[in-house]
């Protein structure tokens, strides 16, 4: 018996997961969009979309970081913006005040956030739904209010590092390597990239396996013996952290920082993209990124006014909470492949057409709407 | 081994478990009893769920009681639920895994493939939990249950809806549990075909007190328990 064990055990265990092929699609089209991305987009984009592309690259990092709350945890959290607002603080900070490299000072607003993050939700973790919601949103207001008497740093002295008489404010700094909006753009990118894969590693080991415990049934992970409280708060934690990250990124992006671009509206906002992008899946993070930062600059560029967007955002949860609970990120795969199912059929009989649309009506109008989502 | 005193459990007026008292030794012991007796508030203190009003716990001479819930599962504590409990979403491995257990490494990697083996009923280790079939999805449970060295096995209605090809196969696996892990496994079914296969020692719970316990055979012949749970009829 112990000699099966020896044969099987390792054999199965040197393998790991088997690498099927619709992951090693899935992996092939992420690598070749991030690659169109990083090469193909900066050169052909205008001033104004590539300052909406790192803004796009920067919340995809929020949205990633209440996605992993959302969907891996359950918590639905309404102050991450709170906490985007406090990384952004902490950030320009550092840059205005030490000579520190860009990327450390990245790394620190990102640790100072995740404590500051983990210590003010602490209470919180006790709570579920809706409560921790409202306790979450109370945060994102206390932070505003704090920030809006404390100002973003501009180049003053003092702990706040605000000076209000300052004629000319100092922009706040960039790496030498990304000193050009393009540079910027690929270096805000990247760091997106860092931060989906330290992400990704963590819901692929040990912290993974018992938030997805944790969602599914918080009796079976406490009889696993899996310290929820302590995952609850390592799952806030890291949020906090890359959230904190894409603030300080944030601060180099965008040079000045004024409290009145934060509303605590936003936060709400960002709860809304999350939902429809899909919280369940990390490309959803990317397209609720996508959803907030890209279609109102592309609405302004068409002269629509932004307003509607809360209107079409309102439409999209419904729809979410309704038909989709995955998102878009689960949603648009399924209907693509109806959708080509429904085209190949086509091509394959031309002779038959007309009796599929007259003999399955029902199929037909389902593969239609799954485009037009 | 695990000794239960006098333990009781109340939930606000109502009280469940009334001064239980409870040896058992190895192997497969059966907890019956009508539905409401008790049995699953038991399990409940025993994993940590439920603070008991009073009474002592004691497995293999530790205090069970003065444990956290997460330090229960890492001494070998194990549970599985009336209603299912494996993770759909996750890889069998990664709900075997799941488990806090003391063991690490490629010791704790060969122990999760040897659970999910000794299972067996066609479960492999890379597929979703989600695509099996109910009674492999129970099977994954049990294999969580044998997983990491366990010292005490509670097993919550594990047939429960079971079709009967799957229950035998199931019934074997929770017979071997025992040898292949060394573990006290308690078994709490109302499926009497499958509690008289798999245990040795039962004992049977009514309102909360404990009303017979002993050789399977023995106790389900006893006058009170067939008054009490199975009725008058024959077994």
């Amino acid at each position: 018996m112990i000699d099966t064990a020896g044969r099987k055990a390792p054999a199965s265990a040197s393998r790991g997961p088997v690498l099927d092929r619709r992951s090693l699609t899935r992996l092939t089209v992420i690598v070749v969009l991030l690659l169109l991305a990083l090469f193909a987009l900066p050169p052909i984009m205008s001033a104004y979309y590539t300052d909406t592309m790192t803004q796009v690259a920067i919340y995809s990092i929020v949205t990633l970081g209440l996605g992993l709350l959302v969907g891996r945890v359950g918590l639905y959290s309404l102050g991450q913006l709170a906490v985007l607002t406090i990384g952004a603080w902490v950030g320009a900070r550092l840059l205005f005040g030490t000579g520190q490299p860009y990327i450390l000072v990245l790394i620190e607003a990102g640790l100072v956030t995740m404590i500051i993050g983990s210590l003010i939700t602490l209470p919180a973790l006790r709570l579920r739904g809706l409560y921790l919601s409202l306790i979450t949103l109370m945060l994102a207001g206390g932070v505003s209010v704090i920030e809006a008497t404390l100002n973003f740093p501009n180049g003053g002295g003092g702990f706040s590092g605000y000076n209000g008489s300052l004629l000319h404010i100092p922009q706040i700094r960039r790496p030498s390597f990304a000193g050009t909006d393009p540079a910027f753009y690929r270096f805000s990118v990247i760091v997106a990239i860092v931060m989906f894969l330290l992400v990704f590693a963590h819901l692929r080991t040990r912290p993974g396996r018992a938030w997805a415990a944790l969602r599914q049934s918080e009796p079976s992970a406490l009889a696993a013996g899996i310290n929820t409280t302590f995952y609850k708060l390592w799952a806030m934690a890291l949020a906090s952290f890359v959230t904190g990250v894409a603030g300080a990124l944030l601060a180099g992006a965008d040079r000045e920082l004024f409290s009145i671009d934060f509303p605590i509206q936003n936060s709400i906002e960002l709860l809304a993209v999350v939902l429809m992008g899909g919280a369940f899946a990390l490309t959803g993070a990317v397209i609720a990124a996508f959803l907030q930062s890209f279609l109102p600059a592309l609405l302004q560029n068409w002269g629509i006014p932004n307003d509607w967007l809360i209107i079409l955002f309102g439409i999209g949860v419904m729809q979410v909470l309704a038909t989709a609970p995955g998102g878009i990120a689960d949603q648009f795969p399924k209907d693509m492949k109806r959708l080509y199912r429904q085209i190949s059929r086509l091509w394959r009989k031309p002779a038959a057409v007309a009796a599929v649309s007259a003999g399955a009506p029902a199929e037909t109008s389902v593969g239609k709407g799954g485009g037009a989502t | 081994m695990i000794e239960v005193k006098d333990l009781t459990v109340r939930y606000g007026g109502v009280t469940s478990l009334d001064g239980m008292n409870l040896l058992f030794e190895r192997g497969v012991c059966g907890l019956i009893g009508p539905n409401g007796a008790g049995k699953t508030t038991f399990f409940n203190v025993l994993s940590g769920f439920v603070r008991p009003a009073s009474g002592t716990v004691t497995a293999f001479g530790d205090d069970l009681l003065r444990m956290a819930h997460f330090r229960r599962a890492r001494w070998g504590v194990r549970r599985t639920f009336q209603t299912e409990q494996a993770i759909s979403a996750l890889t069998v491995y990664d709900n075997v895994a799941m488990i806090n257990s003391k063991l690490r490494g490629a010791a704790r990697r060969a122990d999760i493939f040897e659970s999910i083996e000794f299972v067996g009923g066609g479960v492999s280790p890379w597929v979703k939990v989600g695509s099996l079939t109910a009674g492999q999805r129970r099977l994954v449970e049990v294999a969580r249950a044998a997983a990491g060295k366990p010292r005490l096995v509670l097993l919550d209605e594990p047939a429960a809806g079971l079709p009967d090809a799957e229950t035998e196969h199931l019934t074997q696996v929770i017979k071997n549990i025992p040898a292949h892990t060394g573990a006290l496994t308690i078994l709490v079914d109302h499926d009497m075909s499958l509690v008289s296969a798999v245990c040795e020692t039962i004992a049977v719970l009514d309102f909360g007190k404990l009303i017979a316990s002993g050789p399977t055979a023995q106790v389900l012949r006893d006058e009170h328990v067939m008054r009490a749970y199975l009725g008058t009829a024959q077994v």
